[in-house]
């Protein structure tokens, strides 16, 4: 059995501050299978976020960060890579798409030179005239028509849905074998999101990507996972396939999160209770999705 | 019903550097008192001008509206103002932060001189407490709410003015779906109470089946569809409405469900 291309164990993270330490994440475990869609669901301040920044190492240079636990990417365990052979791994090995498009595309450079210096991370030498060409291509591939345009254009002239295209693209090109996607078109109009979703779950299939997808709209989540981590307050307290997840939510939390979200046939509102009860209860796993039943 | 609002052939044009964009073209529709009303479209729509027209803050290159059945002046008096508020999206930005939040309720009441001086304060803290904020919380900071808290007295200042039309900008889209759920109640509790009328304005159309009475659908300027929220849900006659509804991402069976079946005469006209 091969390793699994990210797994999480008792990540713990906390910020020192002057009013003492916040604790952000209490121990969460997660992993994600070679060509695993996985998503991690949660409530804004819920530690999604930051769980991805943690892999990608980018929380652990701020100063105040206490953190604890294991990662390890393919088998190789992150904390005791050094800072250069992290940084190999990010933006080749392992990409990221943020969720405002445009503010994630450097202004002063046109869409070509942004995409070199994607591509020189996989292929260090790679000619500006050589890159171009994978760059039409990969851009061929989420759907950009006219690709030349694209590739002279600022991120600012181009429309959000044409820049989240574009940022799919580039985290794709080298074809990375773990992408995280923190609310990918959450800021979309929700046709261009739909199409854009439907562009990249055909994208990952057809790579192989494993993908571990943040996310706050549960719609989303439904639709483009195989298997869904519910995160709350920083402790994951539910897993299990996405199907089962859905139609029979197990912990009071993700209960109360099914019964709060509006439905298009019109169940009308719910009455929400102010009482919390039961939101700490401990992780419930779906028969057959605990981390033990699913790691070997 | 009567109409409390009536939008008759509004056109807006904006001079974008010389050449002339029609934000919106040609834009009828009525809301009766008491009614909610959702306009739904997609960034472009032309959603937020209709909002910015009927709240006076943009005057429309051709058309009218009625009030009441008395025509909209350009510049509105006091009173109008008053008549017809207005809730934003984001209530970290439309509320002072300098401000306590009882300040920025009192300002309210201040400005349209409801009340007398004593009986302001005490005002404050009963709007408060419609909204589902204790009292006390007058003093506090906009820092120191949570996002829903903040959209609670950001309604409490807009019902501060007792006006009659309510203009609601994306007023859940900026908050969690738990917390959402219990701002979408308030809303619809207070609407009762006090039979208020409300345009609802999104791009989330789960919300709006729970919350209108009736939908106008805009694309690109132009009200493409309108229908009471059951029907255009059920039987959507308009093509871009029927792509918008089935590009909602759905939580459950039933939905997926509704949603192919609309999806269905789309792929056949293909």
């Amino acid at each position: 059995m091969t390793a699994p291309t990210l797994a999480i164990d008792d990540l713990r993270l906390g910020f020192r501050g002057w009013a003492g330490t916040v604790e952000v994440l209490h121990g969460i475990s997660l992993h994600i299978a070679k060509g695993e869609r996985v998503a991690l669901v949660g409530e804004s301040g819920s530690g999604k976020s930051v769980t991805a920044r943690l892999v990608l190492g980018l929380v652990q240079e701020l100063r105040g960060a206490r953190f604890s636990g294991r990662m390890a990417f393919e088998g190789r365990d992150l904390g005791a890579l050094s800072r250069r052979e992290r940084e190999a791994l990010r933006g080749d090995r392992i990409s990221m798409i943020f969720q405002d498009p445009t503010s994630s595309l450097n202004p002063v450079y046109t869409i070509d030179t942004l995409f070199h210096e994607v591509l020189r991370r996989g292929a260090p030498g790679i000619g500006a005239a050589e890159a171009r060409e994978k760059a039409i291509a990969a851009l061929a591939d989420v759907a950009i028509t006219d690709p030349e345009r694209v590739l002279r254009s600022y991120a600012f002239q181009l429309s959000g849905g044409m820049n989240q295209r574009v940022l799919i693209a580039m985290a794709l090109a080298n074809n990375p074998a773990l992408l995280l996607a923190d609310e990918p078109g959450t800021a979309l109009d929700v046709t261009v999101q739909a199409q854009t979703l439907a562009l990249m779950q055909s994208l990952v299939a057809r790579h192989g990507t494993s993908m571990l997808f943040i996310s706050h709209n549960l719609g989303v989540v439904r639709e483009f996972a195989d298997r869904v981590y519910v995160i709350y307050k920083g402790r994951i307290v539910e897993q299990g396939p996405t199907e089962g997840l859905f139609e029979a939510p197990l912990h009071p939390y993700t209960r109360a999160l099914m019964a709060a979200v509006p439905r298009i046939t019109g169940e009308g509102i719910p009455e929400i209770d102010e009482e919390q009860t039961g939101f700490y209860d401990p992780l419930v796993a779906h028969p057959g999705y605990s981390e033990a039943e699913l790691r070997p | 019903m009567k109409p409390l609002l009536q939008v008759i052939d509004v056109t807006k044009t904006f001079d974008a550097g010389g050449t002339p964009v029609r934000a919106l073209d040609g834009v009828s529709f009525s809301v009766s008192a008491g009614e909610c009303l959702a306009v739904v479209g997609e960034s472009g729509s032309g959603k937020s001008t209709i909002a910015n027209i009927v709240l006076g803050i943009y005057q429309p290159t051709s058309g009218a509206l009625l009030f009441q059945d008395k025509e909209l002046p350009d510049v509105r008096p006091l009173a109008l103002k008053q008549a017809i508020q207005l809730v934003q999206q984001n209530p970290l930005s439309s509320l002072n932060p300098r401000r306590s939040v009882g300040a920025s309720i009192r300002l309210a009441l201040d400005v349209h001189a409801i009340g007398d001086r004593a009986g302001r304060k005490a005002r404050v803290g009963e709007l408060l407490e419609e909204v589902g904020l204790p009292a006390d919380y007058a003093s506090r900071s906009p820092a120191a709410l949570s996002g829903g808290q903040r959209q609670r007295v950001a309604i409490a200042r807009a019902l501060a003015c007792q006006s009659e039309l309510l203009v609601l900008d994306e007023p859940t889209s900026a908050l969690d779906v738990l917390v959402q759920a219990r701002v979408l109640k308030l809303l619809a509790d207070i609407r009762q109470a006090r039979r208020l009328t409300y345009i609802f304005i999104t791009h989330d159309l789960a919300v709006v089946r729970n919350i209108a009475d009736r939908v106008a659908v805009f694309e690109k300027g132009r009200l493409v569809e309108i229908a009471p929220t059951a029907d255009l849900f059920a039987n959507p006659s308009h093509p871009y409405t029927r792509r918008l509804i089935s590009a909602v991402p759905v939580t459950s069976r039933r939905e997926a469900e509704l949603r192919d079946r609309l999806q269905e005469p789309l792929d056949a006209d293909l």
